[in-house]
């Protein structure tokens, strides 16, 4: 029967009624965690994110005569309460000497947004905002209306060079001098270097030759060369797609490349690719020692005094703080047995060390190490949860308590395990503090995964995200240039570990369903 | 005297068992006859659990426990040291008061215990599992789902499907230990059924608080109190006349200390 007035009434506050303020005080807590944590990831998606979109660049003149192209950024107040003032984002770098300009809103007399204002991006002094007058090559000078797609053609040809100038570099000239360095018997070898050089010194001739006449917003008209200029747009006249497409490129290229300009600009790829492939590794060499660490503990120990120290000092372990784990990285790993190793087997290369320095392999176990006893807590739970009668059924059945072990308890067990995993993920990925010891590296755009033998690199030195939010936050030219990166990497590092974990859970929730143990709710 | 003529499978020579120090069974001397139930009957902590697991050296588990007395299976001494202790579990099955199934599938359940003998042809595992749940009465309830989780079936399909993952290793002795006590009534009857015809195949021993499933199933009872053995003979005698006040007193619900 359904009684009238209490239809409303959800299940949680019906139960609740009248029994204090407890309901809507744990219910605010929830809410106040999950705005916390929304409002962060607005913040980093829209800082972050919108540094991609191609804004609109305004053309202003000012009441003393000053012409100046540039997108506003921020207003506020002036200091006397007389009106706003604006902050434009003016590029050009190399003719201002700044790339900001404050202006008082009064001071403006004309605010257009002219179709003819184009941006281009440049491998040095960083984005110019101005008009095309002309693009000149050896043999002829496209102006006016031809001079735009003049520019679009020979940048797409420029791209290609390129990429080819690249490959060249990376799949064949950098792996000849590793080859070198290591052998004794060179001349052969040198031949062909100098032979790859001189491609690459072809390819680099073919770049070189057509000039950009460009204007500023005051009229000053100079010459760029084309090979310094990485991409051009005009965003004023873009459309909404035409935008989107731009900005979805720009995620793409900052996802996809390297960096450029010390940090400042470009991509993130290599350090993504070495923060999962560091977290990857952390996690095949933290597992098997925590599960059978755990199950020394659990199955295999006398349960006395000595067991119950060693679980207090586990535990504990858990709460150093992770410099001194990096501290000991640095002391045992790189400087012990990474010297050691160098002495043994590289002695040929020394002083300059191989493993003696720090290095993925290092980074890997000494994040292993710091997330050791998360893993063995949690799998430890996870065994001592499986029922007495589970193990006293395996046994009366004949098998031995290795196989009650592996046949019965090691599965159930498993999704604990991985909770232990999903724990140690989420921790390693975002610590920086010992990998700034161990071998993390400010710029390594080489990923340490290559086609060269033995393929995976574990002396290499790798970047990383955590670590590149560092950087780029405390130590490139212009800080606030780089901020919106620093937001955009900041997202991106959540967005790593959250894929590692949802990676994580996924087999956990497939392996409770083959084991048929209910999913907890 | 029938019951002096019973071929013993199970003989037990003054059984001590301690638990750091505290005896839970006190010199008990017992034979139980092959191919019969008998079933052990008496108040919480008698004892009762303690000496049916001392029958597959369960407590070997448990460091704390100390045991002085023989035990002999078909004539040989279990604690013999050139005994395995996995192949003596292997003759001596045992299904426990809750229903265990392994977190497997129906056939994987069953096939457990096969598969620690070695390798076995698929078609062979596949015969005795078929012929397993067939002799625990579950065969025609789960013929169609044997990749089936073992944890959908209900409590008492549960328990026989625990039966007959016992029953594959083909077992001389099945302990049960209140096999029914978490169960509704008639899935209760069904292992009731399930223990009387598997009675001509094995010798049952059967731990039981309820008075009537005793009398019901098994052909001798043995009643122990605090750890002794209070009284053992025929169920019919023992449950009619029993020759001790205390055993009359506890069958009919008079407890006197």
């Amino acid at each position: 029967m359904k009684i009238p007035g209490h239809a409303a009434a959800t299940g949680a506050s019906r139960r609740w009624q009248g029994e204090g303020p407890w309901a809507w005080l744990s219910a605010a807590a929830v809410a106040l965690s999950l705005l916390m944590l929304g409002a962060l990831l607005v913040l980093l998606a829209t800082r972050g994110l919108g540094h991609f979109w191609p804004a609109d660049l305004h053309q202003l003149r000012l009441a003393d005569g000053q012409r100046l192209i540039g997108v506003p950024v921020e207003t506020r107040q002036l200091p006397d309460d007389s009106g706003y003032e604006r902050r434009y984002f003016t590029a050009n770098r190399d003719h201002q000497g700044g790339i900001w300009t404050w202006v008082a809103e009064d001071a403006i007399e004309q605010d257009r947004t002219p179709n003819d204002l184009i941006v281009l991006q440049r491998g040095r002094w960083g984005a110019f905002f101005g008009r095309l007058v002309a693009v000149v090559t050896e043999t002829e000078r496209f102006g006016g209306d031809r001079a735009w797609q003049a520019l679009r053609q020979r940048l797409d040809h420029l791209e290609e060079l390129r990429q080819q100038s690249e490959s060249l570099r990376r799949d064949h000239i950098l792996p000849l001098i590793r080859q070198m360095e290591r052998m004794k018997e060179h001349s052969r070898l040198s031949e062909q270097l100098t032979e790859l050089e001189q491609q690459a010194l072809t390819l680099q001739r073919a770049m070189t030759g057509t000039v950009l006449v460009l204007e500023t917003a005051d009229g000053k008209r100079f010459e760029q060369p084309l090979e310094s200029v990485l991409d051009a747009w005009h965003p004023n006249s873009m459309g909404s797609v035409e935008k989107l497409a731009h900005w979805s490129r720009g995620v793409w290229q900052f996802l996809s490349e390297g960096p450029r300009d010390a940090n400042a600009a470009g991509g993130v790829w290599p350090a993504i690719f070495g923060t999962v492939l560091m977290v990857m590794l952390m996690s095949l060499l933290v597992t098997p020692f925590g599960v059978l660490a755990a199950v020394y503990l659990n199955e295999v120990a006398h349960q006395g005094r000595l067991t119950r120290w060693v679980r207090i000092g586990v535990r504990n372990l858990a709460g150093v703080p992770s410099i001194v784990y990096g501290v000991f990285g640095l002391g045992v790993f790189v400087y012990g047995i990474g010297g050691s190793l160098d002495r043994l087997f590289y002695a040929d290369t020394l002083p300059s060390p191989t493993f003696g320095t720090g290095g993925l392999l290092w980074a890997s176990l000494t994040l292993a190490l710091l997330t050791l006893p998360v893993v063995i807590v949690a799998t430890e739970e996870g065994l001592a949860r499986i029922p007495l009668h589970q193990r006293e059924g395996a046994l009366a059945l004949g098998a031995t308590h290795f196989e009650t072990l592996t046949r019965v308890v090691l599965p159930m067990a498993t999704p604990a395990m991985l909770t232990g995993v999903i724990l140690a993920v989420a921790r390693a990925a975002g610590e920086v503090a010992p990998l700034m010891l161990v071998g993390v590296a400010k710029l390594a755009p080489q990923v340490p995964v290559d086609g060269e033998f033995p393929f995976l690199h574990l002396e290499r030195k790798f970047m990383h995200l955590g670590y590149h939010i560092y950087d780029a936050a405390f130590h490139s030219n212009d800080v606030q240039a780089a901020l919106p990166l620093v937001y955009a990497t900041a997202l991106l590092l959540v967005l790593v570990i959250l894929v590692l974990n949802l990676t994580a859970i996924f087999l956990r929730h497939y392996l409770r369903l083959r084991h048929g143990v209910p999913v907890r709710r | 005297m029938e019951f002096a003529r019973e071929k013993a499978s199970l003989d037990i020579q003054g059984l001590t068992l301690s638990y750091a120090g505290k005896p839970a069974l006190k010199d008990l001397t017992l034979r139980i006859p092959r191919n019969k139930v008998t079933a052990f009957i008496g108040p919480s902590g008698c004892g009762k659990s303690t000496l049916l697991r001392s029958l597959n050296r369960l407590h070997d588990l448990n460091e704390d426990v100390t045991r002085e007395g023989s035990i002999h299976l078909e004539g040989h001494d279990i604690h013999d040291p050139r005994v395995s202790v996995a192949e003596l579990r292997r003759r001596v099955g045992m299904v426990f008061q809750a229903p265990n199934p392994f977190p497997m599938s129906i056939y994987e359940n069953v096939a457990f215990g096969l598969r620690l003998q070695g390798r076995m042809s698929k078609r062979r595992i596949d015969d005795v599992v078929e012929w397993a749940l067939k002799s625990a009465a579950l065969w025609d309830e789960v013929k169609g789902r044997l990749r089936a989780s073992a944890w959908s079936l209900s409590g008492g399909q549960q328990q026989r499907l625990v039966i007959a993952r016992t029953l594959a290793v083909e077992p001389e002795v099945l302990l049960l230990d209140e096999p029914a006590s978490a169960l509704d009534p008639i899935s209760t009857l069904k292992i009731e059924e399930l223990i009387r015809t598997l009675k001509p195949h094995l010798t049952l021993v059967l731990v039981t608080h309820n008075m009537q499933q005793a009398a019901r199933v098994s052909d001798y009872t043995a009643y122990l109190h605090n750890g002794e053995l209070v009284e053992y003979g025929p169920t019919d005698t023992l449950f009619t006349h029993p020759r001790l006040r205390r055993t009359e007193n506890y069958i009919t619900g008079r407890m006197v200390g």
